[in-house]
């Protein structure tokens, strides 16, 4: 249908235009929660059924940058709640900046992300023919954390121990086994995630596009606020990632 | 003949069909008219359910025989895999909400399209690419893990096409998604002033609840098809016991989902006979707030059932007391329907026009696949006639006997209103009872097969039981002739067919008060609705005048 100004030629007002963006964007996030509900059942059941290797496994995880990765979602999801406010007082002079600070954000986001994975490639956690849980104990490299090294040695033997006990060989075959489901979902749900943080990249991409050309103001922001709401629910999954991947069990010091 | 409604001479001047922007094919493939994308996805489903029927076809001929005559083993596997597929996700699923759902629910809401227009068209498309990668499996080896994908056969150790196939069945689920997105927006926000809730039309209520079970169920199947598939591409373990994986999660997961899938086929081909019904039995139907809350209450429980599948593996026995609980709580608003529907019957003016046949048919072989449900929700007995033929014919009596009676139905009823056409009545008729007695002669044998214990999926069987499988074959000889007769004079009616006017019926929905074929935009001036659905009685708007009888339907033999 055709479009006159901003309403569409299938609705008759500019607000049942806008109940019906807002709506249509709620019913998709639940539909979204539905999605990771389903990996997260499974992630669950499995740590459930492997508590030892899960621990052992989310103990590799790097805690300080798992950390500033939910500072910066969170003051991303605060600039995108400027943003929105930015849209609904027509400060179109601060909208664009709130939103592109919301993009910078979220890149960082994806940089640190970036950086983890490879982190886990260097230690030979990505599942596979290479995996090796011990990989790391058993080659250091000059940077490593003597203490850290030390620790994790320390939890992977306990681990062997309970695993298959008298036995570590088959030992520490059922832990590499075990320790993979673990990396197979922390890879598969923050991948799954970091794949939202783009389509959301993109969805800023777009509305910052308009917020340069003055097009949202008090009359007309539904595209903010709709921007705003899947980029809220994309920082609640994370912390929700966060809290299940890297908190639970972690050892500290 | 005399007292039915006038039909004009010719076609209205300009309606959706003659509108073009740009040029022709390429105002029908950007077109964002729910009309124009309802027929574009009524020549996609139909293609699907030809590949499909291609397949059903090939089975029933290898079944003449007891050792099979027609393919090998694992063939014998791919056949019965790829029908299911390509019938369920690609014919089954979207066939009434995405042909009549898009259709109809703006004309009967009175709105001027959906709620989102472009997602519409982007569904059809992305339902397109999802059967482009499914066809593409088909092509290269085809699929043999039966349409349930367990694991670890479909994530390990099948030898077939699996990974394109499980990532056109993840692709088409977002089809699936966004247009029951579109349905539940569009009820909401844009119905007409004076349409409130209780004067929807129960199609309306039946897509509304169909919608709830796609957008809750759909995601959970995309999820669990992406982790099959990430686990075959790269020896991942979640549901391969040798990594320490569990393949009743999959089962748990994959099931959750496909229960709820059997509602969505069937909950929009209950809506179709609660429209035909009223109209040709010239009454209201009984027990309206009864009907629509029953839609809802049956996508609700059919979430709770799942899990009657897998009475077999060994789930503990609390686990399979309450699911076969449930299951059988399900069937009472399905209950309440056929109740509701028969007594809207009683004392009617009943004419037997072709939609009500069909609609007929489908009370009759819906409570028979109904009922047979309920046998394979009673633990002892399914322990007895799980994965034998006793399963196959309950599903096909309520997917085929149901849901595709009232698809059929609908094509019939609303035709006149798709194309301003109707079509030869006593041909049509004819066409609907073969339809009726193939079917029955394909699907009954099967159920006295799988009591006597044939099992599914075998491409072999014990020569006794050869009789019965005739019996089947030559009954889906006979089921084919009742579909292509419809594909040949609905085909026909579209050029050679007598105009049929407005409402040929006539019926009382909002939709039957355009023209037909309806205008792009639908309606001139926005409606507003002040009387109740199915009133017969005092609509002067529609020519029902009060107290003065009710018209006989209009025909197209003449």
């Amino acid at each position: 249908m055709h479009r006159t100004g901003e309403l569409y030629g299938q609705f008759e007002t500019l607000e049942q235009q806008k109940e019906s963006a807002t709506l249509g964007m709620w019913i998709f996030l639940v539909t979204e929660i539905l999605f990771f509900g389903g990996i997260f059942l499974t992630y669950a059941v499995n740590r459930h059924l492997y508590f030892t290797a899960f621990g052992v496994g989310g103990n590799m995880l790097d805690l300080r940058l798992g950390t500033i990765n939910t500072v910066v979602l969170i003051a991303s999801s605060f600039t995108m709640a400027m943003s929105v406010w930015s849209a609904q007082t027509s400060q179109k002079k601060w909208l664009p900046i709130f939103l592109v600070l919301t993009l910078v954000l979220g890149f960082v986001f994806l940089g640190i992300k970036y950086v983890e994975y490879k982190q886990k490639f260097d230690h030979h956690l990505i599942p596979g023919h290479a995996f090796d849980l011990t990989y790391r104990m058993n080659h250091p490299a000059p940077g490593d954390d003597p203490k850290e090294l030390a620790s994790e040695r320390k939890e992977i033997e306990e681990a062997l121990a309970t695993e298959d006990p008298g036995n570590p060989q088959g030992g520490l075959v059922a832990l590499n086994s075990h320790a993979q489901l673990y990396f197979s979902l922390y890879f598969g749900m923050t991948g799954l995630h970091a794949l939202h943080m783009v389509v959301g990249a993109g969805l800023l991409i777009w509305v910052i596009k308009g917020s340069l050309k003055g097009r949202f103001s008090a009359s007309y922001n539904t595209p903010i606020e709709v921007v705003g709401l899947y980029w809220h629910f994309i920082d609640i999954v994370w912390i929700y990632l966060f809290a299940l991947l890297y908190l639970i069990n972690r050892h500290l010091g | 003949m005399s007292n039915t409604p006038p039909t004009p001479d010719e076609l209205p001047h300009k309606h959706y069909l003659n509108a073009t922007y740009g040029s022709g094919i390429r105002s029908w493939l950007l077109t964002t008219d729910h009309k124009r994308i309802a027929l574009l996805y009524l020549a996609s489903v139909t293609v699907f359910f030809f590949i499909g029927g291609v397949f059903a076809t090939m089975i029933r001929i290898h079944l003449l025989t007891p050792r099979g005559a027609l393919v090998t083993p694992e063939t014998y596997n791919k056949l019965f895999t790829m029908h299911g597929v390509a019938m369920i996700f690609f014919f089954l699923i979207p066939s009434i909400p995405a042909v009549f759902g898009n259709f109809l629910i703006p004309l009967m809401i009175g709105a001027k399209d959906l709620a989102f227009p472009k997602i519409n068209l982007l569904s059809w498309y992305i339902y397109l690419i999802g059967g482009c990668f499914v066809l593409y499996s088909f092509g290269t080896g085809g699929l043999d893990t039966g349409w349930t994908f367990y694991t670890p056969l479909s994530s390990v150790y099948s030898n077939s096409a699996v990974t394109p196939a499980v990532i056109g069945i993840f692709i088409n689920g977002f089809s699936s998604i966004l247009t029951g997105l579109n349905f539940i927006v569009t009820i909401h926000t844009m119905r007409a002033p004076g349409m409130t809730w209780f004067r929807l039309p129960l199609f309306v209520w039946a897509h509304y609840a169909t919608s709830l079970v796609m957008i809750l169920g759909t995601p959970v199947v995309a999820i669990t098809l992406l982790l099959a598939g990430l686990e075959r591409m790269f020896h991942l373990g979640f549901f391969n016991p040798a990594l320490g994986g569990d393949p009743i999660l999959f089962q748990h997961l994959f099931w959750f989902y496909s229960h709820p899938a059997v509602y969505i086929m069937i909950l929009p081909s209950m809506g179709v006979v609660s429209e035909i019904i009223p109209t040709f039995a010239r009454k209201p139907i009984f027990g309206y707030s009864f009907i629509a809350g029953s839609s809802i209450a049956i996508a609700v429980i059919g979430f709770l059932v799942w899990a009657h599948h897998m009475f077999v593996t060994g789930e503990s026995a609390y686990a399979a007391l309450t699911f076969s609980f449930l299951s059988y709580l399900v069937a009472i608003p399905s209950a309440v329907k056929v109740f509701n529907w028969t007594s809207t019957l009683y004392k009617g003016s009943i004419s037997w026009d072709p939609p009500m046949i069909y609609a007929l048919g489908f009370i009759g072989l819906f409570v028979i696949g109904g009922l047979t449900g309920l046998f394979l929700a009673c633990l002892g007995l399914d322990i007895h006639i799980h994965d034998t033929y006793f399963v196959v014919a309950h599903f096909h009596y309520i997917m085929v006997g149901g849901a595709v009676m009232g698809y059929v139905g609908g094509l019939h009823f609303w035709w006149p209103k798709i194309t301003g056409r109707l079509y030869p009545r006593s041909l049509s008729r004819f066409a609907a009872i073969i339809l009726f007695i193939g079917f029955n002669l394909t699907f009954f044998p099967q159920f006295i097969l799988g009591y006597l214990g044939m099992p599914r999926r075998y491409h072999t069987y014990p020569p006794e039981f050869q009789v019965l499988n005739v019996l089947s074959t030559a009954g889906a000889s006979i089921l084919a002739l009742g579909y292509l007769l419809p594909m040949s004079y609905l085909i026909w009616s579209m050029r050679y067919g007598k105009v049929a006017g407005p409402n040929p019926w006539p019926a009382t929905g909002l939709e039957w008060k355009t023209d037909s074929p309806p205008l792009t935009e639908n309606f001139e001036v926005t409606p507003e609705v002040t009387w109740e659905p199915y009133d017969f009685k005092s609509r002067p708007d529609l020519g029902l005048e009060t107290g003065a009888p009710l018209p006989a339907p209009a025909h197209g033999d003449d």
